[in-house]
């Protein structure tokens, strides 16, 4: 492993996403909080999802996952395809990285820039409605995690993209639907059964389940199910990613 | 010791072979060119050699160090100048430079990036965005992006196309003294002229086949055809028989033909010309330029479409 290289390529990751914080932090703060202020005043007090918890204070665990993996899945994929599209991928494919060193600088950029917009939508959140944090731990895991996977899926779609309209179409018809459908809005509990039970099967539920059992200490499933199965997500888009890189695919001989 | 080998390299896309079969070896600071119609290969010899595309058949390395088993070693010993211009748009100069010198794991290279900065002519643009540059120094920067890891060998592709005079002087002189520093040089360009002033060694490809791998002497002498031209004092109406299909130009008192250096003598022929009572005023040989052999080789001119 050669630190300073994976270093290097991790900081220049960083940088890029912060020379245009207007649109990697600020801009998806402010599309959470006109969530939160829609939703939030239209169904508050109509929903009570968990007993003892205003619809406001529920919906900020899940917007605030929902802009983190949204935010680290934007970071890879776009990040990779304009490169692949500019010809600058070439300053990365000519220096001696090993795959693996390649999948942390990617991976722990998507987590910064998730982890930055995720501190961003909190702080300002908070001045609209209250929100208890019973675990922290478990908070930073299924973020941490959360931005992991998707930082992953955004290294896959972007070495896989050739053009920007497919990153777009990757976005639209599979992260946008499996976010909305994950209860980010509401728990799946209130679902009728078979919607309840298929949203089970919808891996980005357990992202946020578990997220908000961070800050509730309640949630749908048993927090441990979630992480169990985030964990193994992480582990199993580690070694595809890797294994792409390794070979090459869409990258090397393009 | 090679600093480059090339064995046997093949390589297709689809039906198309683009090397078929490619074998040669750089020596340690050379000044190797290598030349061929667009198309014939070039570019997919040297992307293979820095591990940007992986070859069907065939093996190569660099100082010794195989591209694909140890290719941490030969990446760290090879520098590329791309043909295409291309950037990262967020970044200043500097900033380029800095990342890609971090990537190779080289850390705190101030001092060598000023260098590079200064030598290159852009030390005033060192903290300006990449996007702001004109094209001619975003090529400049290319060049010292494949030079901030102090590579052995540098390759070069086609790295004057489409730049001015003066930054194609400026270039050279820079690249000479890279080489005179030991650095072993290899450079693929279709302005031959360039070919013939800086290398050494030069290796012709065409349509993915190596067709001539010579010191540019040899090359050169290859070739061993020269041109005549003799002015005669007064109008030439005829040549003897024995010359008619070697006249390239007949215009009033001025012939110009062509001759082969190893087997025909210009004393003979000037000697026939003046038994066929052409009275001569002056006689001027040409000898071929590598553009003339390449043409003869390829049958092409520098730069055309295969």
């Amino acid at each position: 492993m050669n630190w300073l290289a994976t270093y290097t390529l991790l900081r220049k990751e960083v940088k890029r996403w912060r020379k245009v914080w207007l649109q990697t932090v600020l801009a998806p703060v402010i599309t959470a909080l006109l969530y939160l202020a829609v939703f939030g005043h239209v169904l508050e007090g109509r929903v009570e999802v968990f007993p003892g918890v205003s619809y406001g204070a529920f919906l900020i665990p899940g917007l605030l996952m929902m802009s983190v993996i949204q935010n680290a899945f934007a970071n890879t994929s776009s990040s990779l395809i304009q490169s692949k599209v500019m010809g600058s991928i070439l300053f990365i494919l000519l220096p001696p990285f090993s795959a693996l060193e390649m999948f942390f600088a990617y991976i722990g950029a998507a987590i910064l820039r998730g982890l930055a917009v995720g501190v961003g939508v909190y702080l300002v959140a908070r001045f609209y409605v209250g929100v208890p944090i019973e675990n922290y731990a478990i908070i930073f895991a299924f973020a941490f995690l959360g931005s992991y996977v998707m930082g992953a899926l955004g290294l896959i779609a972007g070495m896989w993209a050739e053009k920007f309209d497919q990153i777009a179409a990757f976005q639209s018809f599979l992260i946008m639907p499996l976010t909305f459908l994950s209860g980010v809005f509401y728990s799946i509990n209130s679902l009728p059964p078979f919607w309840s039970a298929l949203s089970q099967w919808n891996p980005f539920f357990y992202m946020i389940d578990g997220f908000r059992y961070g800050f509730f200490g309640q949630s749908d499933q048993p927090v441990m199910t979630s992480l169990v199965i985030m964990i193994v997500a992480a582990v199993a888009l580690t070694g595809v990613c890797v294994k792409l890189l390794a070979s090459g695919y869409k990258l090397r001989d393009a | 010791m090679n600093a480059i080998t090339i064995e046997n390299i093949k390589k297709s896309y689809g039906d198309v072979e683009a090397l078929k079969g490619i074998s040669l070896e750089i020596k340690k600071g050379e000044f190797f060119g290598l030349l061929g119609p667009n198309g014939a290969g070039k570019s997919t010899l040297i992307s293979a050699l820095a591990g940007l595309l992986k070859v069907d058949d065939g093996h190569l390395s660099v100082m010794g160090h195989d591209v694909v088993a140890h290719y941490r070693d030969a990446r760290k010993a090879l520098g590329v100048v791309p043909q295409e211009i291309v950037m990262d748009p967020f970044f200043s100069v500097r900033e380029t430079l800095e990342f890609q010198s971090g990537y190779f794991g080289v850390a705190n290279n101030g001092e060598w990036i000023d260098e590079l900065l200064e030598q290159l002519g852009l030390a005033d643009k060192a903290d300006k965005n990449m996007r702001q540059l004109s094209g001619g120094m975003k090529r400049r920067v290319l060049i010292a992006q494949a030079l901030v890891h102090k590579p052995e060998v540098l390759v070069l592709d086609e790295p004057t196309a489409g730049v001015d005079v003066e930054l194609r002087q400026s270039m050279w002189r820079f690249v000479r003294r890279l080489h005179r520093d030991g650095h072993t040089i290899v450079l693929t360009t279709h302005y031959l002229e360039e070919a013939e002033e800086l290398c050494d060694r030069i290796a012709i490809i065409d349509k993915g086949q190596l067709i001539a791998l010579e010191t540019k002497e040899d090359l050169l002498a290859r070739g061993l055809g020269s041109t005549l031209l003799v002015r005669a004092k007064s109008a030439v109406t005829s040549v003897p028989e024995a010359y008619t299909d070697k006249v390239v130009k007949q215009d009033n008192n001025e012939i110009e033909l062509t001759f082969n250096r190893d087997t025909d003598s210009v004393m003979d022929i000037l000697d026939d010309l003046r038994a066929n009572s052409i009275d001569i005023d002056y006689v001027s040989v040409l000898n071929d330029s590598l553009e003339d052999v390449f043409v003869r080789l390829t049958g092409q001119e520098a730069g055309e479409n295969s």
